[in-house]
């Protein structure tokens, strides 16, 4: 590529006099040596320094406030809710339904099997009474002791398993109480 | 006796490849890295399976650090000078082109309004050495749940961002939710949580 070819082949041309009195060949090499070391400096401060996992972001839809019409409001079965408290120190704690809680206690590794358990059976619930087939309708209530990461992780929790009915609520006084010491 | 030599080898090897690539490498890097801007708190988001990403520009990001302060960010320069005078004028205080100039080049600020006349008088490096105690945060619409205003002035000023929460892992749950609030009491029921990427289990493990 750099190197001048004065036609024919370059093999065949080598060490051989020609007719014409040449000017002593310099050499076309330079010596790409240092050029390389900056060169994988360069790649090595910008490897070190970007940042490739670029930031994601989990969409949260809050129900509107002020809302002066409730007649538009779903109303839910009680055999379609689904409570889960999230405790502090990564507990867990769920119940089926409104009324005579029974309070269960889990945690984040088991709770997605349980959902998937019980989204299935209301979804075979609503089949058998002809109900609009809305799934679960999961009440996340994160306790004052919860940290933020476990109410992602609940959020996250509700994609994974494929639940789309589902609000983050304030935990009541009487669901603390509950909640075993 | 002479010596038979070995052909003699050349000591140069032809690097051009190399520093095709190095260079490649290098304009690469260049072209996709974006420096991140002096946060005055570093946080550890959560993870996720969630893939969306948010928006490069147009966004306001409210940062909840693991000690519950509230940090305040938007991420345009035009518009962090609209924000600030807008800020000003409803907390009745008037910031002087030094201070616009000094609050638009800066990034997420943790500074109650009634100190932030101060901080931005200070030097880039003195600013940098400030412990932000964070944006007051409480549970009321008035003038001293001043997220709130941040929020509504931030609104008109930013020409509708995309609101983003940028919490800590371990940051208390009762922090998000005076945050979670104070964006529904300004009518933001939609917004997002920012969180790293994790990989989604697959439909085997979900059987």
């Amino acid at each position: 590529m750099a190197e001048l070819q004065e036609g024919g082949d370059v093999q065949s041309h080598r060490g051989k006099k020609r007719g014409h009195v040449r000017a002593k060949k310099m050499s076309t090499r330079i010596d790409m040596t240092p050029m390389v070391d900056l060169g994988f400096l360069l790649v090595t401060f910008f490897i070190l320094t970007t940042t490739m996992t670029k930031p994601k972001a989990m969409q949260v839809v809050m129900p509107d406030k002020d809302v002066k019409d409730t007649s538009e409001m779903s109303k839910i079965r009680a055999s379609e809710a689904m409570t889960i408290l999230l405790g502090g120190n990564d507990k867990v704690y769920y119940y089926y339904g409104i009324e005579n809680p029974q309070i269960q206690s889990t945690d984040y590794k088991k709770i997605r099997d349980t959902l998937i358990a019980h989204n299935n059976y209301v979804l075979g619930l609503e089949a058998a009474n002809g109900w609009d087939k809305k799934g679960v309708i999961v009440l996340i209530k994160p306790t004052n002791d919860s940290k933020y990461e476990n109410l992602v992780d609940m959020l996250d929790e509700m994609k994974i398993t494929n639940i789309k009915s589902y609000a983050i609520v304030d935990v009541t006084t009487d669901e603390l109480a509950m909640i075993p010491k | 006796m002479a010596k038979v030599k070995p052909p003699k080898a050349s000591v140069f090897i032809d690097m051009t490849p190399m520093v095709d690539m190095a260079f490649l490498l290098v304009t690469f890097f260049i072209l996709t890295t974006q420096f991140r801007p002096d946060e005055p708190v570093q946080v550890n988001t959560p993870s996720s399976t969630w893939t969306s990403t948010p928006p490069e520009h147009g966004k306001v990001t409210i940062t909840i650090a693991p000690d519950s302060r509230v940090f305040f960010d938007l991420d345009n320069q035009n518009f962090r000078r609209d924000l600030l005078q807008r800020m000003g004028d409803t907390y009745g205080i008037s910031f002087s082109e030094d201070e616009l100039n000094a609050f638009a080049t800066g990034s997420s600020i943790g500074i109650p309004m009634s100190s932030l006349k101060g901080y931005l008088d200070l030097s880039p490096e003195d600013r940098r050495k400030v412990q932000q105690p964070g944006i007051p945060v409480d549970s009321t619409k008035n003038m001293s749940n001043e997220l709130g205003i941040w929020l509504i002035n931030a609104r008109i000023a930013g020409n509708n961002p995309v609101i983003l929460i940028k919490g800590d892992k371990l940051s208390n749950y009762p922090a998000v939710k005076n945050v979670f609030k104070t964006l529904q009491d300004n009518k933001v029921n939609k917004f997002g949580l920012i969180t790293s990427e994790e990989a989604a289990p697959t439909t085997k493990q979900l059987q």
